[in-house]
């Protein structure tokens, strides 16, 4: 029951505020609403037993990633255009072409629900609660069995520092003669 | 736990939200939270599977996920200020310098 609640309260604040967050004109809300969103998927993270995930959701997105944009949105000058209607033909058509997918979408989730077992292949051995203690799991296995794609990660991570620092770096004119 | 059908519907709700973001805004920063949507949509089906066939990988892929939207953001968000830099705009239609 307690459980129910949960997730429909977690839910019903990520899909509302997601709703707010692409319809709203001004950027900074938009922010806010997207920063709501992810709070409220990390309580679903917590409602699913992923409890390193749930602290690194709010770490990286709403501490580190969110930051970031706002940092952007105060830096870019955005009142020019906020009230500028236009492209009215192209929105219907991509609204259109979004409620198609979703239909398709629920079709095919909602027919593979009427199958046995909900349509998922669950091997007989696999228990919910087998992943009790959470970080030491996902700990041993990333560093186990995760090891080389979580170096690239570090690559990864290192390339895209520097090419943001690259990107947004002021470039002055100091080599011409 | 719920069943799974409601995780899924909840994640395909939100996948279709920042779908609709990407295609209907006309604000770039906007395109790149509704990108973030979408991959927070994605991380709700991977850590879901996991739990129910009881293997820590798809939190594993979630990570990895979470690792990568950061560098995505770092990287966009340095070409939208490169862009503004330079055009003074950040609105997707006004971005035409490949356009002749």
């Amino acid at each position: 029951m307690l459980d129910s609640i949960l997730f429909y309260f977690f839910a019903g604040v990520a899909v509302l505020s997601a709703a707010l967050m692409i319809t709203r004109r001004n950027v900074m809300h938009s922010a806010v609403f997207l920063v709501t969103t992810l709070l409220a998927i990390a309580g679903i993270f917590l409602q699913l037993h992923a409890e390193f995930l749930f602290v690194t959701q709010i770490i990286v997105y709403v501490g580190g990633i969110m930051v970031l944009f706002i940092f952007v949105i105060m830096l870019v000058r955005l009142d020019v255009a906020i009230h500028k209607m236009r492209f009215r033909l192209q929105k219907f058509v991509a609204v259109l072409v979004t409620v198609v997918l979703g239909l398709e979408l629920f079709v095919i989730l909602h027919s593979a629900g009427q199958l046995p077992g909900g349509g998922l292949f669950v091997p007989g051995s696999a228990n919910p609660d087998k992943l009790a203690p959470n970080s030491e799991k996902l700990a041993t296995s990333l560093f186990s069995n995760y090891l080389l794609p979580f170096e690239i990660a570090s690559v990864l991570l290192l390339v895209a520092m520097v090419g943001a620092v690259v990107m947004a770096k002021n470039r002055k004119r100091t080599d011409e003669p | 736990m719920m069943s799974p059908a409601h995780y899924l519907f909840l994640s395909l709700a939100l996948f279709l939200i920042g779908c609709i973001g990407v295609v209907t805004r006309r604000n770039v920063i906007v395109v790149l939270m509704s990108i973030e949507l979408i991959l927070n949509a994605v991380n709700i089906n991977l850590v879901l599977f996991s739990r129910v066939f009881g293997d820590v990988a798809g939190q594993v892929f979630a990570l990895f996920i979470i690792a990568d939207a950061a560098a995505e953001a770092a990287v966009g968000l340095g070409i939208i200020i490169a862009f503004f830099r330079n055009r003074e705009t950040v609105l997707a239609d006004e971005m035409d310098l490949l356009k002749w």
